[in-house]
């Protein structure tokens, strides 16, 4: 259907909407962003609520929930530390989504490689306990993560024990034809004098080589992990030496 | 036969002429580029949220556009005498109402077919066609069922309204069911009774859509198409459960 010509409109009317419409950009321009608290992080619904919530189609619900988790981060904008969060709460989100998404692999990477990486000793130990409790439920998909935590326990939680647990619990368990052979054989190189970044380096360099990891979000995330670690590691060793 | 196809024919023509096909391609662009956001703020798995985003978002789309389309036409038809018009000729009420629903199911295979095909290139082709067909039977059922709203409250809001209540309780009852029988509660309240004896009367009486469409066959490995011996049955029996309600209501309804 023609409609009719714009000058058909009252001047006021056509002015009013302009005028009102850049009134509301700049209202909402002014508005503080929004932020996210630790506090706010509440502890996660039973299961059955989120079956019911999720109307019969729980994965993409389970990855609804943990681009929700994910905003509870450090980046700008809406930084709140990892360490204000309390970490049972956050324990209960990932075994939610986990529940509803069991092939989903999102909160294990966050455990190892995001929420594990506090400096609180404490919470490391819980994010590794958790990748442990979970990597028996599917040993054959969830072993990078068992892998990453046995690294953590060796290089952060300087608990070689845990970590030669977690090195024998790759062996034993993860036995699939996709599981290299390197993470069923992690002891050795657990055992050997590598520093966090080097054992960190031949890690991604085996997921890399293995087609574990392929998505280039993850490739770019574990490097950038990689080059935090070099950098601790480096003015670690600078501030050393600078002690007399 | 020829006047029942020919009622089809016009109800998928008026589709095409009020540009829904359009809305439809309309949605899954502002949907597709939805789930690149998702996509970009996803630390790993990034195509798996994707398309889990599209899949679920696209398929709520298409329900919601498909059931304000027939209450939207059917209800206009009501309004210009339509129905009385085609009623006067030498015409069967069931005639039309197979008319109609045929038109209908057709739109119906129209738009899962385009859904489906925004998803082909995120997921596997097998995975896709069986969302595709799942889709489809979803659609059916509930164009079906808006157009039974219809007739009964020949107004759009209640009966996209009761159309959309239906889904969503469709969809979520095997969870509810799994709730209310929870050993948290306790067995020998009347109120958990009374709520275990209305939750099991609902699930008897609403379709299992919880098993129709799932996104785990798009993002997760193939099982192959046995999950649509399933869907096939259900929208069989209860499609025909509605094509009778409808048209028990359309013989009752004074024009």
């Amino acid at each position: 259907m023609r409609q009719r010509p714009v000058s058909d409109v009252p001047t006021l009317v056509r002015v009013a909407l302009v005028f009102l419409l850049v009134s509301q950009a700049v209202f909402a321009a002014m508005q503080a962003r929004p932020t996210a608290t630790a506090q706010a992080l509440q502890q996660a619904p039973p299961l059955s609520v989120l079956r019911a919530s999720s109307l019969g189609d729980p994965i993409p619900f389970a990855q609804a929930v943990t681009l929700y988790l994910q905003a509870f981060d450090n980046q700008p904008g809406i930084s709140i530390p990892f360490l204000d969060l309390d970490y049972g709460k956050v324990q209960s989100w990932l075994t939610r989504i986990l529940e509803l998404d069991p092939a989903g692999q999102y909160p294990l990477l966050m455990a190892a490689q995001v929420y594990g990486q506090v400096s609180d000793e404490a919470k490391q130990r819980q994010m590794v306990e958790f990748v442990e409790s979970q990597f028996y439920a599917d040993p054959d998909k969830r072993w990078p993560w068992l892998a990453h935590a046995a690294i953590m326990a060796r290089h952060r939680l300087h608990d070689l024990p845990l970590a030669l647990r977690y090195a024998k619990a790759l062996h034993d368990r993860a036995i699939g034809p996709k599981v290299p052979s390197w993470a069923r054989q992690m002891e050795i190189f657990l055992l050997e004098d590598l520093g966090e970044y080097e054992s960190a380096k031949v890690m991604l360099g085996g997921l890399l080589h293995s087609g574990a990891v392929t998505d280039p979000h993850e490739i770019h995330f574990l490097i950038q992990r990689l080059e935090q670690i070099e950098a601790a590691e480096k003015s670690s060793s600078a501030s050393k030496r600078r002690l007399p | 036969m020829s006047k029942v196809l020919a009622i089809a024919q016009f109800t998928l023509l008026e589709a095409l002429r009020t540009r829904l096909l359009w809305l439809v391609l309309a949605m899954l662009a502002l949907l597709g580029l939805g789930s690149l956001f998702v996509q970009h703020v996803a630390i790993t798995e990034t195509i798996r949220l994707q398309t889990g985003f599209l899949a679920a978002s696209a398929r709520m789309g298409a329900v919601f556009i498909l059931c304000l389309h027939v209450a939207s036409s059917m209800v206009r038809e009501f309004n210009d005498k339509g129905v009385d018009l085609l009623l006067s000729l030498d015409l069967p009420r069931s005639g039309y109402f197979f008319g109609k629903l045929l038109g209908f199911a057709g739109l119906a295979l129209i738009m899962a077919a385009l859904t489906s095909l925004a998803l082909a290139w995120l997921a596997p082709l097998p995975g896709a066609a069986l969302w595709g067909l799942s889709l489809a039977c979803e659609l059916m059922l509930m164009g079906a069922l808006t157009l039974f709203c219809v007739i009964t409250f020949v107004q759009i809001m209640p009966a996209v309204s009761f159309a959309l209540g239906f889904y969503l309780l469709a969809r979520s009852i095997a969870a509810v069911k799994l709730m209310s029988g929870s050993q948290l509660l306790n067995p020998n309240a009347w109120t958990t009774k009374l709520t275990g004896w209305l939750v099991d009367g609902l699930s008897v009486v609403l379709p299992d859509l919880a098993r129709f469409t799932q996104t785990g066959w798009l993002v997760n490995a193939h099982e192959g198409f046995s999950a649509l011996g399933f869907v096939t049955l259900q929208t069989g029996v209860y499609g025909l459960l509605l094509v009778l309600a409808g048209l028990y209501d359309l013989y009752r309804k004074n024009l």
